[in-house]
Order: structure tokens, then C-alpha cells, then sequence
């Protein structure tokens, strides 16, 4: 038996305070498309980036052996050197330079530090023939759909004579039709010997591809299923991907659900620059006082553009549906409306769209609803600061005084003073995206009983979240999304991690 | 509320109050620097000019500076949203074109500097529109502006035109006696009190908040239905608004309008905000720390006079040098704040 091409063995990282990875193993065989499988920040791109050097060898325990050599990287161009490339989620291309001129960049053909255009184009040209992309070379990347920069991201790794390819969730962002072509490529560089790894929790994808399956959980890998022992089905994976016990602790809490108060109807929501994606289609969903309802789905199922679209239409264009709120239609399109029909959406990015980091607590809190401190339009900054000071201790953000910079803060104690800042608007909906996102055990549960409390005083709470435990411990009913669609709705008492992850992979046609 | 008081924990205020303290003057920092670099170079002025440590040369830095301080505040609204305005300086000599020449015609002053008020604020506004609905970069919309304004200037005369109208020739002249023989003249209780009506729209106003936080996070302050848009525009009105009071106030004091003047002062007030301790990129600093800014620039130029050796270019030089010092100071600030 050959050699795997790649083995790697007793990986661990550590980050301040997390361990990312623990003692992880992969073996990767020549020529085979493998697939590694796991939860949103099981740690399967962190391994990714051990191995291609995006964290240098020195920063990580444990052995890299490819081709049959130890590794010993420091930067992704020692990797590349070997012929390991990595196309990450986030495409690396420059916008405004043309498609051949990105294949090229870094590595461009020259003599005597003379770039020679003629050939660059030509053999831009043979490159984009072989990833079968119909388009010319000069052309400005920012001109071809995000579809078409993946293919050509894949011809920049051909390039660099690529051995391995890595691709991070490759169509997260792609449609259909660009997805399936995208597949079919791979398995086209296969037969001329290029090894993949692909990252993916698109289960269907992974069994269009891949000849074997790792699956990391926890920063662990768990198994290495294997296409011709007949192992790769999708009750395994699942089963891989969620099987731990529900070991962090969730408040105890009598749900008191009473009526409708907000409704969602016929929702669809367009990408906001590529036209051909619908992200959200037709969606209706509802939620009722008291209740904490979930919506899960994985990475690219649409639950924040879903959100944001629906909050002021912070995302997305064309969007279309109704809301309602209380039974009567209400008109959300600007998020000034959306708070005064008693909207608040905290979002899944603290640090970029959540706070105002290099402002004190008191202020971030008092934002969104400084009418209600302000008589015209003069601010009372005794009231601000009582009412600030309340939310510290009822909340229990630690921080020596609301007027410590947020930036300070833990993340814990950020989200807090979010959560805040919307609480004092007095929503009588609340979205909360990720809400633990970041945050240590200690400061989730703090987190899981300011939710349930929202629900006892009779608001509406809607959680977004990667992390079925979490659903599971916190909603009383949950919805699944999956590419853009309503799959499933699931009362509590009828959900587990595997029915949700069903109905999350689920494909609607 | 009261759901969730039982979360409550017994607070830790008291002993943490020292801590605060300190905490919270790191974000003054800047401006305290500013403020001590100031007396600093006042103390050394009077260690080496006896006649440098009196009463009216404090004050004359304000009365030979009343423009400036008002191209500051209007400049630091602008940077505290995280934007720029490069056409203060020419609307300040657009402001004494138009005023010289219609006071020329025999117009009434006060109708005069009502139209030169209007003229600059619809100039602002306009360049915020620009710089809102088509997106651009207030960096171009305002050199455009700038241009535009200047051009305008040639226009109206390439001469220097003389004001001799009443009004401006007394303003020009009037002095308001203070206790000890000093003095001081109208257009600084002016500037004092745009100062003044600037610091409490920024700290306790809807408006000023709206402010800070679009220059801290403006994504954020979309996402709390902020009204980001309206403020934007309005910051460069105000900037317009206050370059129209400066050019009337630079008649006063030089009573004439030509339209080389106030070449460069744009960067003058720039420098001002940036040395006053306001953060560049927005969200954080404080208009009064753009008045010492100001005094900064001031008796620099003060200093070289004393001396009387030293050419004035000596004045553009210790500048450049104080601004590099300060944008130095802010980034290590920023850092430990990150």
C-alpha cells in the first residue's frame, strides 16, 4: 500500500484560553478527494491552516509529513513551494486587476524584471481552459461572478503546479449550477492526479465527491470514513459530526407563550451584488410572547441575511414578503421603523456591526434609544448614567464603571452590553444573532438567563445559532434553514441534534 | 427589569472608582498633552522674553486667531464623523470676495453677512450630499469644493478689493476692555461663543452623539436606525456655516477681500483638530481641545516673532513637527486602547 501523500499526526493548537485543535490525525491518499466534515467552529479551518502554514510550525504541536518529508512551514509561500495551495472561503483576488494578471500575482512571468504580458495572457488562457472557464484573460476579476473568481482561484493553483488542493467551503457562496460545475472540476483534476481536501458540511456534495471523510468535532478528529468500505452515508456523518452529550448546563424555565406577536410571510431576499442568488426564499415563519424560538441552519443557509432583511433591510436587495406584528402588517424597511415597531436585532458581529468600540458603556447603551433620555434633543447624562449603572448590575457586566471603553471588555461582557443597549429600547421582539459567539462557558449560561428572562417578562425572542446544544437548551421551538429555505419547524419536545441536522442538510428542490 | 434584578450582584463600585478615574483620562490623553505642551512652551516663551509672560500676549493669540478657532470647530465636527473638509480655506476667501465687493456696491452689512452665511452652509450642504448619495470620498468632494469656491474668487476680482463700510471698519477697530488694561476684541467673544454652542451640540445633544458614534463605528450606528445620513450632511454644513463666520471675521481683522488668501489654512485647521488630540480616522476627541490646538499654532507663530531672527518659515517647520509628534502619541494611545 502506497504512502499517504500527506499524514498528519498529534495535532494540537492552542489559542489563549481555547484549545482549537487536540491531537487531531488526517491521512490524505494520493489522488483522492477527501472530505472533512464538522460543526461551525469544530476547528476543521484551523487545521487548514496548520497545515498551510498560515500558522507557522512552530505555533502547533504535533507532525506534518507530505509526500513522505516532514514540514516544518512558516508562511503559506513554504507551502506553496511544495505544492500545497489553499483557496480559502473569502477569495484572495484583487478586484480591479485582470483575470490573468491575479493567476500571475506574485508569480509573474517576466525576464530581466520585464513582465512579459503576451505570454502572461496565453498562459492565462491554457490555465482557464483546463478549469473550463470561457472567459478572456484581461478581463477585470471584479466583472466575472463570484462563481466564475472560484474557478479562477483554482487556475492561480494550477499555476503553482499545485499537488494538493485545499478548498474551504468552497460553494458557500455559489449557486447551483456553479456549484455543481465547481464539483465536477475537482473530480476533472482528480483524474490528472491532484489530491483535494474539501471542507463542507453540504452533505450531498460530499457524497458526490469525496473518497473519504474526516470528521472533526471539538477540535478532534473522530473518524476517517472511507468511500470503498462503504462507509460515507449520511446517517454516519451526522452521527460523527454531533454525537457528544449535552454537557453545558441551560437555566431551568417554564415557558409562559402566549400570542402571535410577530409573523413573517412569503420572505425573499436577493444577494446584494450577485443578482442570480436568491438567499432567502419565500420564508414564513412566526414567533409568540414569552416563546424562544430558533433558527438553525448551517454556514450560508441565509438565518442573518434572513434577520438583517427583515430589520430595516440591512441586507440584500429585492427583498419581498410581509410582516406582521400583532396580526397587522407592519412596514420594516428602514431599521429607524423597524425599532419603532419594536424591533431589535443584536447582531452576529459585535466587534464591526455591534458596538462602538472605542466608546464607554454608557453611550453604546444609551444609542439606539437616546429619545427616551433627550428632551428636545438635549441629552440628560445623570439619567444616562443611572440608567447604565442598572444594567451593570442587572446584567452583572463586569467592568469597573460604565464609562470604561467596550473595546476592554471580554466578549462576554460586550454582549452584554448589546443585549443592553436593546433591552433599553424595550423591543417587544428581540433577534438575537450568535449570541454566545466568542464567549466562554461561564458568560453563556449568564447569557442563556437573560434570554429566558426576556421570555418571562412576555417578550419574543428569536436565537440564531450554530451550536445545536444551544437550540436545544434554550428554544421552545425551532426552525431549520437550509440554502435559503424553510426546511423544517420542530417543537422542542420532538427536536434532537439529528433530526435538526437532517432537516439543516436537507436540499429542497 | 425586574426579572432579571436577580442576576444582580452586590456591586464592586467604590473600590474600583480610582481605577476609573484613571482609565477614563486616558481618553483625555491626548488633549492633556495638547494643554501641557501649551503652558510648557508659554513657560519657556516667558523664561526667555520677559515681555512674553503677560496678559494681552495670551489673549492676542485668541484675537489674531478668532478664524481659526472657528475653521477648527466646524473641521472638528467633520473629523469626529470620520470625514474631511478641504474647502474651508477657499470658502473663507470666497466669504471675503463676496463680502468686500458687495459692500463695495453700497449694500447693507447685515444683509452682506447674512448672504455670506448662506452661501458657505449651501456650499457644505451641497458637498454633503455629494459625499452621502454618490458615496465618494469626502477627501474628493471637498478638494473639488475647494477649487470650485477659489476659482469663484478669481472671478470676482483678481485684485485685492479694500472694505472702508462702517460696520466692518469698527469691528476692525473695537476693542472690549478687561479688568488689569487688557483687552480683547468683538469677533473673539464671537469665536467663544460658537466654541462654546459647539461643545454642548457635541456632548449633550442627540445630534452630537449621533456624531461620535458615526465616526466610531458607522456601520453600527446604521444598524440602531441612527439617522447616519442626515448628520453627515449636516457635519459639512455646519463646516461651511463656520468657514462663512471665519471669512467674515478674517474681514474684520484684515479688511479687505483678495482672493489669495487664506491659501493653506484648511491644513492649518486640520492641524489644529489633529494636535487638539480629535482622532483622525473619527469617533473621539473633544472642540476644546481644538482651541488649544489652535493656541498651539499660535504661539509657535508668537515665538518666531519674539525672536525676530528666525523666518517664518520656521513656523510651517516646528508645525510639521508638533503634527508628526502628536499622530505618533495618538497611535500608541490607540494601541493600548485596541
Amino acid at each position: 500500500m502506497n504512502v499517504p501523500i500527506l499524514q498528519m499526526r498529534g495535532i494540537t493548537k492552542t489559542f489563549p484560553g481555547v484549545k482549537a485543535l487536540q491531537d487531531v490525525t488526517l491521512d490524505v491518499n494520493r489522488g483522492e478527494v477527501h472530505a472533512i466534515c464538522g460543526e461551525n467552529g469544530a476547528g476543521k479551518s484551523t487545521l487548514m491552516k496548520v497545515l498551510s502554514g498560515v500558522y507557522a510550525h512552530n505555533t502547533f504541536d504535533g507532525e506534518i509529513r507530505f509526500e513522505d518529508e516532514p514540514c516544518a512551514f512558516s508562511s503559506i509561500s513554504d507551502s506553496e513551494k511544495r505544492g500545497i495551495v489553499i483557496i480559502h472561503q473569502e477569495l484572495a483576488l484583487s478586484p480591479y486587476l485582470s483575470i490573468a494578471e491575479n493567476i500571475f500575482l506574485g508569480n509573474e512571468i517576466a525576464s530581466r524584471g520585464w513582465v512579459d504580458w503576451r505570454k502572461t495572457n496565453l498562459e492565462a488562457a491554457k490555465l482557464l481552459a483546463r478549469v473550463g472557464l470561457d472567459e478572456n484573460p484581461v478581463t477585470p476579476i471584479q466583472h466575472i461572478s463570484v462563481g466564475k473568481q472560484q474557478l479562477v482561484e483554482i487556475a492561480k493553483a494550477l499555476s503553482k503546479k499545485v499537488k494538493l488542493l485545499i478548498l474551504d467551503e468552497p460553494t458557500a457562496a455559489l449557486n447551483d449550477e456553479d456549484s455543481d460545475h465547481l464539483l465536477d472540476l475537482i473530480l476533472h483534476l482528480k483524474g490528472q492526479g491532484v489530491t483535494s481536501i474539501i471542507i463542507s458540511h453540504k452533505l450531498n456534495e460530499i457524497r458526490k465527491v469525496a473518497d473519504a471523510v474526516t470528521i472533526i468535532r471539538d477540535g478532534r478528529s473522530i473518524e476517517t470514513l472511507r468511500l470503498d468500505q462503504g462507509q460515507i452515508t449520511q446517517e454516519r456523518i451526522i452521527r460523527g459530526m454531533v454525537g457528544r452529550d449535552l454537557d453545558s448546563l441551560y437555566p431551568e424555565r417554564t415557558p409562559q407563550i402566549g400570542g402571535e406577536v410577530l409573523r413573517i410571510e412569503g420572505w425573499t431576499v436577493q444577494h446584494p451584488q450577485d443578482h442570480s442568488r436568491t438567499v432567502v426564499h419565500n420564508a414564513s415563519l412566526n414567533v409568540r410572547a414569552g416563546e424562544v424560538v430558533g433558527l438553525a441552519g448551517l454556514m450560508g443557509a441565509g438565518r442573518t441575511e434572513l434577520a438583517m432583511s427583515v430589520f430595516g433591510r440591512s441586507y440584500g436587495r429585492a427583498v419581498s414578503g410581509k410582516v406582521f406584528k400583532y396580526g397587522k402588517e407592519i412596514n420594516t424597511s428602514t431599521v429607524p421603523q423597524a425599532i419603532a415597531h419594536g424591533i431589535a436585532y443584536a447582531t452576529e458581529d459585535r466587534k464591526h456591526y455591534g458596538l462602538n468600540l472605542i466608546e464607554d458603556i454608557k453611550r453604546n447603551i444609551s444609542m439606539a434609544a437616546l429619545s427616551k433620555l433627550a428632551k428636545r434633543g438635549w441629552v440628560d447624562k445623570n439619567r444616562e448614567t443611572a440608567v447604565a449603572n442598572g444594567y451593570r448590575d442587572s446584567m452583572n457586566i463586569k467592568a469597573p464603571a460604565v464609562s470604561a471603553i467596550t473595546g476592554k471588555l471580554s466578549g462576554g461582557n460586550q454582549q452584554k452590553v448589546v443585549l443592553s443597549k436593546w433591552m433599553f429600547s424595550d423591543p417587544d421582539v428581540l433577534i438575537l444573532d450568535e449570541p454566545t459567539r466568542g464567549i466562554d462557558v461561564g458568560a453563556k449560561y449568564e447569557i442563556y438567563t437573560i434570554i429566558a428572562g426576556l421570555a418571562a417578562q412576555g417578550k419574543a425572542v428569536i436565537v440564531i445559532s450554530s451550536e445545536l446544544p444551544e437550540l436545544l437548551g434554550i428554544c421552545d421551538r425551532i426552525y431549520t434553514l437550509s440554502a435559503g429555505h424553510v426546511t423544517g419547524e420542530v417543537p422542542i419536545s420532538e427536536a434532537s441534534q439529528e433530526t435538526l441536522m437532517h432537516y439543516m442538510t436537507q436540499e429542497k428542490e | 427589569m425586574s426579572a432579571l434584578s436577580t442576576l444582580a450582584k452586590p456591586s464592586t463600585r467604590k473600590a474600583t472608582q480610582a481605577r476609573t478615574r484613571l482609565r477614563a483620562s486616558a481618553r483625555y490623553a491626548p488633549t492633556l498633552a495638547t494643554v501641557g505642551l501649551f503652558l510648557a512652551m508659554f513657560a519657556v516663551g516667558s523664561g526667555l522674553y520677559p515681555s512674553f509672560l503677560s496678559g494681552q500676549v495670551f489673549l492676542n493669540l485668541f484675537i489674531d486667531n478668532t478664524f481659526l478657532i472657528v475653521l477648527a470647530v466646524g473641521m472638528t465636527f467633520v473629523i469626529l464623523t470620520g470625514g474631511i473638509d478641504l474647502s474651508v480655506g477657499a470658502v473663507v476667501a470666497l466669504s471675503m470676495m463676496v463680502a468686500a465687493t458687495l459692500l463695495q456696491q453700497g449694500w447693507n452689512p447685515a444683509a452682506v453677512i447674512v448672504l455670506v452665511l448662506v452661501i458657505g452652509s449651501g456650499l457644505g450642504f451641497l458637498m454633503g450630499l455629494v459625499i452621502q448619495y454618490f458615496d465618494i470620498q469626502p477627501f474628493i468632494v471637498t478638494l473639488a469644493g475647494m477649487f470650485l469656491a477659489r476659482g469663484l474668487c478669481y472671478v470676482i476680482s483678481l485684485e485685492s478689493i479694500p472694505v472702508t463700510e462702517g460696520f466692518f471698519t469698527g469691528m476692525a477697530q473695537a476693542q472690549i476692555p478687561l479688568p488689569g488694561e487688557l483687552f480683547i476684541s468683538p469677533g473673539v467673544v464671537l469665536a467663544l461663543l460658537i466654541v462654546a454652542a459647539a461643545f454642548f451640540v457635541l456632548h449633550h445633544t442627540r445630534f452630537g452623539r449621533t456624531v461620535y458614534a458615526i465616526g466610531g463605528n458607522e456601520h453600527s450606528a446604521m444598524l440602531m436606525g441612527l439617522p447616519v445620513k442626515g448628520t453627515k450632511i449636516l457635519v459639512y454644513a455646519l463646516s461651511g456655516l463656520c468657514s462663512a463666520i471665519a471669512g467674515i471675521l478674517f474681514s474684520f481683522y484684515s479688511l479687505s477681500g483678495y482672493s489669495l488668501a487664506a491659501q493653506g489654512m484648511e491644513l492649518d485647521a486640520i492641524a489644529a483638530v489633529v494636535i487638539g488630540g480629535t482622532l483622525l480616522t473619527g469617533g473621539t476627541g473633544y472642540v476644546l481641545g481644538s482651541v488649544v490646538g489652535v493656541l498651539v499654532l499660535g504661539i509657535v507663530q508668537t515665538f518666531i516673532a519674539y525672536d525676530g531672527t528666525l523666518s517664518s518659515w520656521w513656523t510651517k517647520i516646528v508645525i510639521g513637527g508638533l503634527l508628526l509628534v502628536f499622530i505618533l502619541l495618538q497611535r500608541l494611545f490607540a494601541r493600548k486602547t485596541a
